[in-house]
């Protein structure tokens, strides 16, 4: 057995009945709903496997804001870009960010005028090459949500126990809760229900949606990733809808707890404190990034160097702001596929393998 | 970036664990995960174990999703 169970997940006849049961409760929906898959994984899950395309008509699926790479503004990247080309640094990141275009560059024209980047897996190996070069200032690039910020801070924790002060993190970390509040509020976005990410949910939990479920009337069901996880997903909000509550349900039970991961949430709030934080689309939301706290300000990038990002702007003709927040969708911009294709990125949406450009560019057209 | 894959716990060792995915052998922290054994699957994110997969609960939902196969 390689995965427990995934043939189960994945067989046509579940899959046929669960959307012939959506097609059922689609149809005794009062009026049609827009749902926003608020995760990257599953907006790429639900365009590799077509699921868009196969709704019945009174159900509008919506990309949200939950691509990291997508939501990070360009002041950050640009930041980091910075950063890459100082003399004996060494920057380390997640592949998604060598061909994200900063305002001036991408990374991987910073490599070409010979900054030193590095792409890893896990923050380990960053660790590892702080380790191993010990007269370079090691800096990666924290970029994601509750899934990857525990995994960052276990490292720098790491990295402070053993006098690694050679690695150093830019926190660019953003959370979720905060930003689907700010969704709620923004003017023109009409979202009946949140499909909720489920790896940020392992960490945070069930609970963390229920002030936005309550504040705002909607729906949030926390989804896995098969196909079969969103379909049912699907249905939980339709029967939520029809019955008239607004509740936060959890489809996927074997992924995630109730309480979330409480450890691992420790090990988060240890390094990190909540701060204001800048996502693309959305701008300033407050208490939505993670900033690194006092006591580890020897590994804070953002506080050894101090470079100048004013010049930052967005992509010009780019739509992924509007996008990230579900009031248009890549088909709307006029750039998709003319301008704008993976191989010469203009807005990080194209870029990241969950961007919503990307996703469609790959399996929507 | 989120992603997350199950991964079958062989053995821990000082906080690392070797762990099986689709038959190939990896390496994983399970630091954010104290409670995780040996014979646990695990969702595993950028090279940490970050949730434990409730096999149980699997079969729950396979169930549903049987019943309402059979239903049709
Ligand atoms: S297609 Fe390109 S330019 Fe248009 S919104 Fe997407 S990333 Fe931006």
């Amino acid at each position: 057995m390689s995965l427990p169970f995934l043939d189960e997940f994945r067989q046509g006849a579940h899959l046929r009945a669960l959307m012939e049961k959506l097609n059922e409760r689609a149809g005794e929906l009062a009026r049609p709903v827009r749902i926003m898959e608020v995760c990257g994984t599953h907006t790429m899950a639900i365009s590799r496997h077509g699921i868009r395309q196969a709704l019945p008509e009174s159900i509008q699926l919506i990309s949200g804001p939950g691509c990291p790479v997508c939501v990070t503004a360009n002041a950050d990247i640009d930041r980091f870009l910075e950063i890459s080309l100082i003399p004996g640094v060494i920057v380390t990141t997640f592949g998604d960010m060598l061909r994200v275009p900063g305002t001036r560059m991408g990374l991987a024209q910073a490599r070409g005028n010979g900054a030193q980047v590095q792409i890893v897996y896990s923050t380990l190996d960053a660790l590892k090459i702080a380790r191993e070069n010990p007269d370079a200032a090691v800096v990666f690039f924290g970029v994601g949500f509750e899934t990857t910020a525990p995994t960052v801070a276990a490292t720098m924790i790491e990295a402070h126990e053993n006098g690694i002060d050679n690695f150093l993190v830019l926190s660019a970390h953003k959370v979720v809760p905060p930003a689907l509040e700010a969704l709620c509020n923004t003017p023109g976005l009409a979202v009946d229900a949140f499909l909720c990410p489920g790896h940020v949910s392992a960490i945070i939990g069930p609970e963390a949606y229920e002030p936005v479920a309550d504040a705002f009337g909607i729906p949030c069901v926390i989804a896995g990733f098969e196909p079969a996880d969103i379909l049912q997903s699907m249905i939980m909000i339709c029967d939520q809808m029809t019955s008239g509550r607004a509740e936060v349900e959890l489809q996927y039970t074997r992924g995630v707890r109730p309480g979330g991961n409480p450890a691992a949430m420790a090990i988060m709030q240890k390094v990190f404190q909540p701060a204001d934080a800048e996502w693309r689309g959305l701008g300033t939301i407050p208490a939505s990034g993670l900033a690194i706290r006092e006591e580890f300000s020897a590994h804070d990038a953002a506080q050894r160097y101090d470079v100048d990002v004013s010049y930052s702007r967005e992509p010009a003709g780019c739509l992924c702001g509007a996008i990230l927040t579900g009031i248009k969708t890549p088909r709307d911009c006029p750039l998709f596929d003319k301008g704008c294709t993976p191989d010469h990125p203009i807005g990080p949406c194209m870029v990241s393998s969950e961007g919503a450009c990307s996703a469609y560019h790959q399996y929507e057209i | 970036m989120c992603l997350a894959i199950p991964a079958k716990i062989i053995e821990i060792n000082n906080q690392m664990a070797n762990v099986e995915v689709g038959g190939v052998s990896r390496q994983a922290s399970v630091i954010l995960l104290p409670d995780a054994s040996p014979g646990n699957y695990v969702l595993m994110h950028a090279g940490f174990a970050i949730s434990l997969v409730d096999e149980e609960e699997a079969l729950e939902t396979i169930k549903l999703f049987e019943q309402l196969a059979a239903g049709q």
